[in-house]
């Protein structure tokens, strides 16, 4: 059993994890390793399985197939309270009954660390509120709660730390505040993060690896800058960001790029940065990477162009502009331009080409007439929903 | 003018009508027990205090208080631990005849009284127990589980499971999460739990009256000294339990006041 602060992260690998509920798998085959002493950020729609998978890792849910290994030991079968693991819940759950010092100081008790009040205080001027220590739970914010539950977790130093959305009531002044002190507190121990956030922003700026899931599975995992540059699914490029996406038939796949023809419109992809070579496929481009042009750009090696498309949007979001231009028979096309002038460069109604650089472009795996993978209405709040109707069900029964 | 005064103030009128109604009888016994009665407590003879001071010297009186107070507190206990530790099982496991279990749970109360003497009674009778404090506080028990079950049953269910959870993941054992997280947080129900079942049990005279045999207990010894007319010091005893449950409500709202009061300061 975990005895004393973790002098460093363990690592935490999750192996062949399949969960299912009556009647609904929420996660398939998950398979995830996070080094020691690693940021990793999962993202995600709601309802993905997100809460579900930090969970199980804590031992409240147990696996229908699969191991789960925290610093190589198989800890599949343990209980909660022997996992070296703490959870920052989604929900809070504070302990109504206890003050903000008791809830913080609770771990500590247990585990029979010395000083455990000052290490509460400790933790608890560290969020902010070490005022309102002697208060119970119901008397604070929102947000002072969702930190309280941030520092009872924390202060246990585990060597893996949970944490469900631990900032997502927080102003943005205060979540950007929380985010380093929690950079700080996991870089300094070296302590294994992983960290379930909606927040794109975060993920990117906070995680060292970032994976992306849809419907209980990762759709990709990788550095920050690699999942924003090279997205190997709709569902990622979509999802963190937005993204052009053209859906054609290979022409031509030579040793250093493929030739896609879209409609008509011959387009260059980097054959490395494409994951199919052959017959249909779907490409992409992000909307920062394309330039504007008023009068057709001359056709050169290495830029691939589209257009002419007429502006159907221009809107102006300070640092940048964002057009939306409708090319004949490829559909809409975003742009984001970069305020460099005074005012859009184009106004709308105006004729425009698009170009961008092949090394931009980017060849998605999916098969293009999958459609679309989304799923919006499985969330936290029709579990429960589900779950309320099932227990009244029973105490009709009863 | 008539019509309208009383459309303004029936309200009141019913109001001071149904005090008037529920008090008089509690007025009564409290007066009555200031009487100088020597044979029969119905007329009044005059103001005393030895009913109060020499309350033991009437025969049976202090021994059948005794013997209710000690039936409450044991029958309490036993209902209270029982009755909790059944509402939460069937509120957190899944089991066959759950539901059948839940009815037959209810079934105490809402059998008649009668009913459910006259059938312990017989049964203690095939079984061979001698009826006394032991078959008195067997059937107190029984029927004060239910109260408790339905009582500490809807506290358990309203308990948000991530409480526990939480407690677990902060490395509190099983037993460590039920004492300090499950319990205290069924607290205030149980306590509910217990009071009624002291109550219930304190003021059971049917169920008592055919299964205690010899043993006596307040409410039996008030039936039968009012055969031969009921002493002064009834009335002393009923008036004291009166004026606990007066002044225990009374201790209670206000030290909850008081905390109230110091968290606002805060
Ligand atoms: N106890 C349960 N019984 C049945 N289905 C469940 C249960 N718990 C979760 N689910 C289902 O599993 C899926 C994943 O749920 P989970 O709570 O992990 O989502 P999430 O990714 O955390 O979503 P959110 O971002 O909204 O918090 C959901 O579709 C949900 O309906
Ligand atoms: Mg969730």
């Amino acid at each position: 059993m975990a005895g004393g602060f973790a002098e460093a992260g363990a690592d935490l690998e999750l192996v062949g994890i399949t969960k299912r509920f009556p009647g609904f798998t929420a996660i398939e085959e998950l398979n995830l390793t996070i080094p020691a002493g690693s940021f990793f950020a999962l993202l995600g729609p709601s309802g993905c399985g997100k809460t579900t998978t930090l969970r199980l890792v804590a031992g409240l849910e147990d696996p229908t197939a699969g191991r789960i290994l925290i610093g190589g030991k198989d800890v599949t079968t343990t209980k909660p309270y022997q996992r070296p693991v703490n959870t920052v819940f989604q929900s809070y759950a504070l302990f109504p009954h206890m003050t903000v010092l008791e809830n913080v100081a609770f771990g500590l008790k247990r585990r029979r660390i010395a000083d455990p009040l000052g290490k509460a205080h400790e933790a608890l001027r560290l969020v902010e509120l070490d005022h309102v220590a002697q208060r119970k739970p119901a008397q604070l914010s929102g947000g002072q709660q969702q930190r309280v539950a941030l520092a009872r977790a924390v202060v246990n130093r585990p060597a893996l730390l949970l944490l469900d959305e631990p900032l997502g009531a927080l102003d943005l002044k205060l979540r950007r505040q929380m985010q380093i002190e929690l950079k700080d507190i996991q870089s300094d121990v070296g302590l294994t993060f992983l960290h379930v956030t909606h927040d794109q922003e975060e993920a990117m700026t906070m995680a060292d690896t970032v994976a992306v899931m849809n419907k209980g599975q990762i759709e990709q995992m990788g550095a920050p800058e690699e999942l924003y540059e090279l997205p190997k699914t709709a569902f990622v490029a979509n999802f963190l960001g937005q993204s052009n996406l053209f859906t054609g038939t290979v022409t031509n796949s030579g040793k250093e790029s493929i030739i896609v023809d879209v409609a008509g419109t011959k387009i260059e992809v980097p054959r490395e940065r494409a994951q199919r070579h052959a017959g249909e496929v779907t490409i992409g481009v992000r909307p920062e990477k394309l330039m504007l042009h008023t009068s057709a750009p001359k056709p050169t090696p290495g830029t691939n162009v589209i257009g002419p498309g007429r502006v159907n949007d221009v809107s102006f979001s300070g640092v940048s502009t964002q057009y939306s231009v409708t090319v004949p028979k490829l559909g809409n096309v975003i742009v984001f331009a970069q305020n460099m002038v005074f005012g859009p460069v184009v106004n709308d109604g105006a004729e425009v080409w698009l170009a961008w650089t092949v090394d931009h472009g980017f060849g998605l795996l999916d098969d293009p007439a999958d459609g679309p993978r989304f799923e919006p209405d499985t969330d936290t709040k029709s579990i429960a929903v589900q779950r309320r109707e099932k227990l009244e069900e029973e105490l009709e029964e009863a | 003018m008539i019509g309208r005064f009383f459309s303004r103030y029936t309200i009141w009128i019913y109001a001071v009508l149904a005090f008037v109604f529920l008090l008089i009888p509690i007025a009564y016994t409290i007066v009555f027990s200031f009487n100088d009665s020597r044979r029969t407590n119905i007329s009044w003879r005059g103001f005393t205090l030895d009913n109060w001071v020499y309350l033991c010297d009437e025969q049976g009186v202090c021994q059948s208080f005794l013997n209710s107070v000690i039936v409450g507190l044991v029958a309490t206990l036993l209902a209270t631990t029982l009755g909790t530790m059944i509402a939460i099982a069937l509120v957190r496991y899944r089991f066959r005849f759950r539901a059948a279990t839940t009815l037959l749970l209810f079934l105490p109360m809402a059998t008649p009284e009668i009913v459910l003497g006259t059938g312990l009674a017989a049964e203690f009778l095939t079984a061979g127990i001698p009826k006394g404090a032991l078959t008195v506080i067997l059937a107190h028990t029984m029927f004060c589980i239910s109260f408790v079950v339905v009582t500490v049953r809807a506290r358990v269910a309203s308990l948000d499971p991530a409480m526990e959870e939480a407690g677990r993941d902060l490395y509190a054992s099983p037993g460590q999460v039920f004492m300090r997280v499950t319990f205290p947080l069924l607290l205030p129900g149980i306590i509910a739990a217990a009071l009624l079942s002291f109550a219930l049990s304190f003021d059971d005279f049917i169920i008592t009256n055919f299964n205690s045999g010899p043993f006596t207990t307040f409410p039996k010894y008030l039936y039968t000294a009012a055969a031969k007319g009921m002493p002064a010091e009834a009335n002393v005893v009923a008036s004291a339990v009166f004026f606990i449950a007066i002044i225990a409500v009374v201790v209670s709202q206000l030290s909850a006041a008081a905390r109230r009061k110091r968290l606002a300061k805060q």
